[in-house]
């Protein structure tokens, strides 16, 4: 019996004790000659409270064995398997219980390893037992719970208190999910992070110029050493998306924003807004993809015509190109904000001593518009440091420290990807570097952010 | 009155009207009405290039990516031999038939039928057997008839009837051999080649011949991880945003939360892909590649601007129209519930398909969940390997045949035409439901 099959039973009883509690509500109703006040709760709620008092634990016991549960088997499993066929590494163990749930599940008809044709029968037959156990206990909670409430049903009981009181507990703890998910990815990254300072000092890490990742899987093999200074991927990361990336993005995006809402009539605006839309909307893989094979060549035969002969297929100038034009509509929209967040007094003002127009934007409203600005670009500049496709996928993965922008420089992103993406060991360096850079980043972009969201707070508090 | 002392040996400067018609005023004013227009059309040609590069992008997707919904097919005739098929016509009508179907030599059947092709029998696609055992299941009957049959081209023949190649250019440099091209050229001459809608594109998985790839499978996958994404991210997302907006008291708790939902917003996708590595598949043991794992990854993503947006909407509603609930007797919870939420739920609809919009875009996280798995099949289930629309854009983007480009671009066309859906039905909605109190 599959655990599906039992969730969907439960579920169905579920509405089953719904309907029988509902039905009862409603002939107290009756009874009471529909008279106000006779019963507390409306029927629904009577019905909701018997339902919810039968689910809530056969639903819990369901969740828990479904997380533990396949732990439990693979545990009885691997003891059934004599001593000397039996996988060691985790590895090992993975593919070798993959291979026997296939078989239990009839998904795959024979297995290359014929110790994991030997315990598939067990396998099912072990996992079948402890679902019968599981559901029947489910089942049972279900019938106490149930008919305890169902006991419980009478024309003074306070049904709705108690269901709005589940409910707002339910409120609390979806709200606690976004506690629960910043924890998560804090202890993740700290974790594994620490698993790899163990090996590889943070000095090293943090002031290291020179990046190889890849360590020898045996002893003698030549360069096994690996190195992880970081340095060149947090230099290739800012002069990508900082330098690179913020020269074209901060004079269009501003210009843009500037043009919109001091000069653009209604009409424009309306054709431009959902552009602007559009543009920030079209995912990063496809830039990525645009970058790696319409700029970058374009790029490179530049460079070629203007002397440089060994210019790279990937370079730093292709993809930070296509990361400013990525950012533009959020710098624009950014300083869209800040410049329409300037009093209109202040304009007026400065119109009024007979400034034109873009003397007004320049001397006035540039100047009052600053940290509203400047905390927009470096919320860009959070997002474009962040940004992993486009370097991915255009930027490559040679570790150079260089101010070329036609050489191939990576970032923490795209190694993060290229480190983590294939087979993994979790005890290597290699692998573990990767938790240690997602840590950096993730500091890095949430100090920008706070900084940048404080400006941009503090500044429109003194306009307001 | 206190007359004003001008002490006898200091000049007094006398302040003339500033004369507007002389010829260095006019100069100023016409200098300052030049740099007025010189920003003006600055602004402007800020706002131009972005709309140049945007229809560029467009452009040159659409260019490569459009002939990727045709493909081209050769006729050949095919003699379904029983008996150098090694399939009983008998058997194949029975019981277990489909059995006996399936241990056919169908390879040998298709290179026996490309021979007749003559020195262009390898412009047949190393995957057009499988049409040939295909019309045997739907229709055992075919067995011990000749039959004409349409099969699908190598890339490399298929490029060239697309004229995607510069044939001018010398055999090294333009990426396809002069064999290829005579095969084609006598093919097209004798009228054996039709281009037609590439029903393989739209209805296969993924493949490493780009002439047998599709993206059925990526777009179902990416359903299946959305659909996920949505189950989660919308009631969590819905139900934070009515307690902060609606319940919550002002304190130390309520803080937290706003703090961090505030960061999650701000937090690059990626790092949601560790997480979802380290707690999902290390910690949790789920299974990789999986939509489930995808979507729950996906959803932590949205969470933040469901909840974001979902707390402007309920904002959004009038405060006496909880006063009126509460005046005639109604619970908070029921005030909500019954009030506040049908009337938020446009705005928060709103939020909820463009962060949905978002995620089908996002392919970071997705990578470091292993969902970039080479899957052959369209996925089985929630928990069984699959790929989704922009992960496949990125694996072809990434692959040296010259045939997946076209491919790649006509995916990218299917994932923009999904997005630009997604993103209208929730301008509709806004412009339709929006109300104004």
């Amino acid at each position: 019996m599959s655990l599906s099959l039992i969730l969907v039973v439960v579920l169905a009883l579920g509405a089953m004790a719904y309907w029988l509690g509902r039905s009862r509500g409603a002939a107290m109703v009756v009874a009471g000659g529909h008279r106000i006040g006779a019963v507390h709760s409306l029927p629904g709620y009577h019905g909701a409270w018997v339902a919810l008092l039968a689910l809530a634990p056969a639903l819990v016991v369901l969740a828990g064995w479904a997380i533990v549960g396949e732990g439990v088997v693979t545990g009885q499993v691997l003891a059934a398997v004599p001593q000397d066929v039996r996988p060691v590494t985790p590895l090992d163990t993975s593919a070798f219980m993959n291979e026997v749930r296939g078989l239990a599940a009839g998904d795959i008809a024979a297995a290359f390893n014929p110790a994991a044709e030997a315990v598939a029968p067990q396998y099912r037959a072990i996992r079948g037992n402890y679902n019968l156990m599981v559901g029947a206990l489910a089942l049972a909670l279900f019938a106490i719970g149930g008919l305890w409430a169902f006991s419980q049903v009478r024309p003074d009981f306070r049904a709705r208190n108690r269901v709005e009181r589940v409910v707002k507990w339910g409120l609390v703890l979806a709200s606690v999910v976004a506690i629960l998910t910043t924890f998560g990815i804090v202890m993740s990254l700290i974790f594994e992070s620490i698993r790899f300072f163990q090996m590889v000092s943070p000095v090293e890490f943090l002031f290291g110029t020179k990046w190889s990742p890849q360590t020898a899987i045996r002893a003698d093999q030549v360069g096994s050493s690996g190195a992880f200074g970081a340095v060149p991927l947090f230099w290739g990361t800012i002069f990508i998306g900082a330098i690179i990336a913020m020269i074209v993005a901060i004079p269009l995006g501003l210009m843009a924003a500037i043009y919109m809402t001091q000069y653009a009539d209604a009409r424009v605006r309306r054709v431009v807004k959902p552009m602007l839309e559009l543009l920030a909307g079209v995912p990063t893989v496809v830039y990525g993809f645009f970058a790696a094979l319409t700029v970058a060549p374009a790029v490179r035969n530049f460079a070629v015509s203007i002397g440089i002969a060994d210019a790279s297929a990937e370079s730093a100038l292709a993809a930070g190109l296509v990361m400013g034009i990525m950012i533009i509509p959020f710098v624009s929209s950014m300083a869209d904000d800040a410049l329409t967040a300037v009093p209109q007094a202040m304009r007026d003002g400065s119109l009024a001593m007979g400034a034109t127009k873009s003397e007004t934007v320049k001397k006035v409203l540039v100047p009052a518009a600053l940290p509203g600005i400047v905390g927009g670009v470096l919320l860009a500049v959070s997002r474009a440091i962040g940004e992993t496709m486009i370097v991915v996928m255009a930027a490559g993965l040679a570790a150079n420290l260089t101010l070329n922008p036609f050489s191939s420089v990576t970032t923490v992103t795209a190694q993060i990807v290229a480190l983590l993406t294939g087979d993994q060991e979790f005890d290597s360096p290699k692998t573990l570097s990767a938790f240690a850079l997602g840590l950096v980043l993730f500091v890095i972009t949430l100090l920008l952010n706070i900084y940048a969201l404080a400006v941009v707070k503090k500044y429109r508090e003194a306009y307001e | 009155m206190a007359s004003v002392i001008i002490p006898e040996n200091e000049a007094v400067a006398v302040k003339l009207p500033t004369d507007w018609a002389s010829p260095l005023m006019r100069g100023r004013v016409a200098a300052r009405y030049r740099a007025e227009r010189l920003f003006k059309l600055l602004g402007l040609a800020a706002l131009s290039l972005a709309g140049l590069f945007l229809a560029f992008l467009l452009f040159t997707i659409v260019r490569d990516g459009w002939t990727g919904f045709k493909h081209t097919e050769v006729r050949i005739s095919v003699s379904y031999d029983p008996a150098l098929l090694g399939v009983d016509p008998a058997a194949a009508t029975g019981p277990g038939g489909l059995e006996a179907i399936r241990r056919g030599d169908y390879i040998g059947l298709m290179q026996r039928a490309a021979a007749q092709l003559g020195p262009a029998a390898n412009v047949v696609s190393d995957g057009a057997w499988l049409d040939l055992r295909q019309m045997v299941e739907a229709n055992p009957a075919v067995l011990g008839t000749t039959q004409t049959v349409w099969v699908p081209v190598r890339s490399s023949i298929d490029l060239l009837a697309k004229g995607k190649f510069d044939l001018k250019e010398p055999e090294i440099s333009r990426g396809v051999s002069n064999d290829d091209v005579a095969s084609y050229n006598l093919l097209e001459t004798r009228g054996l080649l039709k281009t037609s809608f590439n029903t393989i594109f739209t209805g296969a998985a993924d493949s490493t011949d780009p002439e047998l790839a599709g993206v059925w499978g990526a777009a179902l996958g990416t359903f299946m991880t959305l659909l996920v994404t949505i189950a989660l991210a919308f009631p969590v997302g819905v139900l934070a945003a009515i307690w902060l907006e609606e319940f919550a008291a002002k304190n130390r708790w309520t803080d937290l939360i706003e703090v961090s939902i505030n960061n999650l917003a701000a937090v690059p996708s990626i790092i949601f892909g560790l997480l979802g590595l380290a707690v999902f598949l290390n910690f949790f043991n789920m299974p990789r590649s999986a939509p489930l794992v995808g979507g729950l990854t996906l959803a932590l993503m949205t969470l933040p601007v469901v909840v974001i947006t979902a707390r402007v909407a309920i904002k959004s509603v009038p405060p006496s129209i909880r006063d009126a609930a509460l005046g005639i007797g109604a619970s908070p919870m029921q005030v909500v519930f019954q009030h506040v939420l049908p009337l938020a739920m446009p705005g928060i609809m709103t939020g909820t398909i463009i962060g949905m919009a978002r995620a089908l875009g996002e392919t970071a996280p997705l990578l470091l969940i292993g969902m970039r798995a080479f899957v052959t099949d369209t996925p089985q289930g929630f928990a069984s390997p699959a790929t989704v629309l922009p992960v496949q854009v990125f694996l072809w983007s990434d692959d040296v045949q010259r045939g997946f480009i076209e491919k790649t671009s006509a995916a990218i066309i299917v994932l923009l035409v999904m997005l630009l859906l997604m993103n209208s039905a929730a301008i509709y909605l806004r412009n339709k439901f929006e109300r104004r109190w």
